[in-house]
């Protein structure tokens, strides 16, 4: 299969020591698992593929994402998002600058305000643009971390223990949430966690390191 | 169980020897600056002493210095410092900058200005490289690069000695925000790497190291050792000229030097404010630009100026360093040769004695004042933790306070004010003015170590039936002896690079490795500049390598301990 998030025979090493070996596929719109107990580089595999791993992991292997090779990329160019476990918005930026913030280049000021007011309604926030991101609950800061990370437009999508943050009504809302606007725009999607439930929710392959 | 006494002694005999000196200063200027100073034989009140000032032709000029060389080199010291942590943090090539520069962060400005002259005068190194196969110059070429009048020469040299003090700094605070997760967060929306540190991190330090980057503003402005041995000389920067009537014979001209530190205080004010205002102004050109969401991925090439802005700053400092050792050792020593034809100790041996003793009376002064002012330290830390106090945000500007308050806004007044009491100036009022800018370092760089001290280990020792005294001394104490140490080295580091608190409340009888070395700046006699900069550079640096190396000695069996 050409399309997709393609893993092929990656090897981290971290001081010439392995850390972990995987080969694996991730077709659109599905959602591939990976499980294991914390240090044993869920985390790292995730900066590998956006690019940011630090100097003292090497890596082997290739990363494709729809036939481009990812690794000879600098992070900016490669269209992979990523989420974490906390919403990471800027709390010196407004809700909507934060979307703004995401959302691709292009577009005249008016143009660009549509889209975000938009992407806030897509997900019940109308009129939050203006807001401070500190005075956002727990859930609504998740909503707004999702859509400025779609609005940038990714070609596949990295989750970071996403939900662990989130208590267990919330967490069952937002995550059927992400995977839904995932599925829609067809994006395959890598996410690490420890929760057995998120990789029962996923409803695609697991794969268990350590 | 409490052993100190009831009223917090320790935090209000500091905010005493903090702020006294300072409103003694300002009081001490105030009253001359509007004609009132008996000692000289004036009471005022009258406004003489501004119409001086004010018919003084070199004050339009002395000002505009003043205030561009000040602002100027503080932006850019800023623009550098963010370009190299936007650029190459989390980097192989910024963890070398880092290393290169922070030894630096200790040499006095003095020596480092020093240093930089002779790298950059017209028979300095880069010139001698350079000749005669380039420029064609036999001899030294008649340009004024040193205390050029722009005062470009001087920016350089503040520069070349801030920009290490912020990048430490930043890293310093760089490690309370998530950088790394909003750098990966920013560059996986496609952002490069300069522009998604400028928004995801910037505004972030920026907001935590809001007061030092003050301190590096105020200072610039006001700065007087830098500026004798870079700056321009007629006119020089107002507070030169300052120090200038202060130290003329006729005693009457310390009312024009009152009147001038006032007006000084006025600059310093009216560019802090212009700060403010810059702030302002790109808080919201950056919000327009977060808004047009444009994704600045082309940066290579400033990134490539950052690694090179970073690497001349950590050059000019050890090629200046390397200047001082071999002019102090140089023998004939012709234009345009690199080095010099023979090594000599002759500079050190004609300047033994004056070296060791102006040496003897800089540890001398360095000493007592780190000793009151760590036993102050400790006292108020440990005030607060048993009154369970907390230092607020307005505590921390008073802790700022001595260091963006400019120094000659209160230092003359201080000395007109011992005058006018008939006190006499000498080693114990300078003691007391060191402490004023020791203190601030101190408590800066022992608020983390202590405030992360697991205060678990406490509750085990009060559960063994400690007194909180034997707490202090025989738990906290010795297993916080490395950040101590660390803060000792720099109180005297702090200390040993003052020159105007020495010179001012000393009456020009002090004569520490600074004030001599600064006294030699006018008469170019490089051997012996190389002698007392490196002299006093040395008794800078010396206490901070005893300071890594007398822990890892007194626990070389406590592993624990040796990591932090």
């Amino acid at each position: 299969m050409a399309n997709g998030l393609h893993l092929d025979h990656v090897r981290i090493l971290k001081d010439g020591v392995p850390l972990i070996e995987i080969d694996t596929h991730v077709a659109p719109g599905s959602v591939l698992t990976i499980m294991g107990p914390s240090g044993v580089g869920k985390s790292t595999l995730l900066s590998a593929i956006i690019g940011t791993l630090p100097p003292a992991f090497s890596l082997h292997g290739h990363v494709r994402l729809e036939d481009r090779d990812l690794l000879p990329m600098p992070p900016e160019d490669r269209c992979v998002g990523i989420l974490f476990q906390d919403a990471l918005l800027f709390p010196h930026l407004s809700v909507g600058a934060n979307l703004a913030f995401g959302l691709a280049q292009g577009g005249t000021r008016a143009e660009r305000r549509v889209k975000i007011d938009a992407a806030l309604a897509e997900v019940g926030l109308e009129g939050f643009a203006d807001r401070d991101p500190e005075t956002l609950s727990g859930g609504q800061r998740a909503r707004v971390a999702l859509m400025r990370m779609l609005l940038s437009e990714p070609k596949a999508l990295l989750l970071d223990e996403p939900f662990s943050g989130l208590d267990a009504a919330l967490r069952e809302q937002v995550r059927a949430l992400v995977f839904d606007h995932a599925r829609a725009r067809a994006l395959p999607v890598l996410m690490v966690t420890h929760d057995q439930e998120d990789a029962d929710a996923a409803g695609g392959e697991v794969v268990r390191l350590g | 169980m409490k052993y100190l006494p009831r009223l917090p002694l320790f935090p209000l005999l500091t905010v005493l020897f903090l702020l006294g000196p300072l409103v003694a200063g300002l009081w001490g200027t105030l009253l001359p600056a509007f004609g009132h100073f008996p000692a000289g034989g004036h009471t005022g009140p009258s406004l003489d002493p501004f119409r001086a000032l004010w018919n003084w032709p070199g004050l339009s000029d002395a000002s505009r210095l003043s205030l561009v060389t000040g602002v100027v080199s503080a932006v850019l010291s800023l623009a550098i410092t963010a370009l190299i942590l936007a650029g190459w943090t989390g980097t192989r090539g910024f963890r070398v900058l880092e290393r290169l520069l922070s030894p630096f962060l200790s040499v006095p400005h003095a020596a480092a200005a020093f240093g930089l002259a002779f790298l950059i005068a017209p028979s300095g190194w880069i010139a001698r490289l350079f000749s005669p196969w380039l420029t064609g110059w036999e001899r030294p070429p008649d340009l004024l690069i040193l205390n050029d009048p722009w005062g470009l020469s001087l920016i350089a040299g503040m520069v070349v000695k801030e920009v290490p003090f912020l990048l430490l700094m930043s890293i310093a605070a760089l490690g309370q925000i998530d950088g790394r997760r909003r750098m990966a967060l920013s560059q996986s929306m496609g952002y490069g790497r300069i522009k998604a540190w400028m928004i995801a991190i910037f505004p972030a330090l920026y907001a935590r190291i809001r007061l030092p980057v003050l301190v590096v503003l105020t200072w610039a402005m006001s700065v007087v050792d830098v500026a004798v041995i870079l700056g321009p000389s007629t006119p020089p920067t107002l507070s030169v000229q300052i120090v200038r009537w202060m130290s003329d014979p006729d005693i009457g001209f310390r009312l024009l030097a009152a009147a001038a530190a006032l007006w000084q205080l006025a600059l310093v004010i009216a560019g802090v404010g212009l700060w403010f205002l810059g702030e302002a102004l790109i808080a919201r050109l950056a919000r327009r630009q977060v808004e047009a969401g444009r994704r600045g991925r082309s940066d290579t090439a400033l990134r490539v100026a950052g690694f090179a802005l970073g690497t001349t700053v950590s050059l000019s400092l050890l090629l200046g360093f390397l200047g001082l050792i071999i002019w102090s050792f140089a023998g004939f020593w012709s234009f345009p040769d690199l080095l010099p034809d023979q090594f000599t100790l002759r500079s050190w041996m004609r300047h033994r004695t004056g070296s060791l003793d102006a040496l003897g009376e800089t540890a001398l002064i360095a000493g007592v004042s780190v000793i009151i002012g760590m036993i102050l330290t400790i006292g108020c830390l440990e005030t607060e933790e048993r009154y369970g106090l907390r230092l607020t945000q307005r505590g921390m500007w008073l802790i700022y306070l001595p260091l963006i308050l400019p120094q000659t806004a209160f230092l003359p007044g201080l000395q007109t004010l011992l005058l006018n009491l008939g006190l006499g100036m000498g080693r114990l009022p300078v003691i007391l003015a060191h402490l004023v800018f020791v203190l601030p370092y101190l408590r800066l760089s022992l608020e983390g170590p202590w405030s992360s001290w697991d205060s678990r280990q406490a509750t085990v020792a009060k559960a063994l039936g400690a007194s909180p005294n034997q707490i202090l001394w025989r738990v906290r104490l010795s297993m916080l002896l490395a950040p101590l140490l660390t803060a000792t080295a720099v109180g005297v580091a702090v200390s040993v690079g003052q020159y105007l608190p020495t010179l001012l409340a000393g009456g020009g009888r002090v004569e520490t490795l600074t004030t001599e070395a600064i006294a030699l700046a006018s008469g170019g006699d490089r051997r012996a500049i190389g002698v007392f900069g490196l002299m006093q550079t040395a008794a800078a640096m010396l206490p901070f390598a005893l300071a890594l190396a007398l822990p890892a000695l007194v626990w070389r069996n406590r592993k624990g301990l040796l990591n932090g």
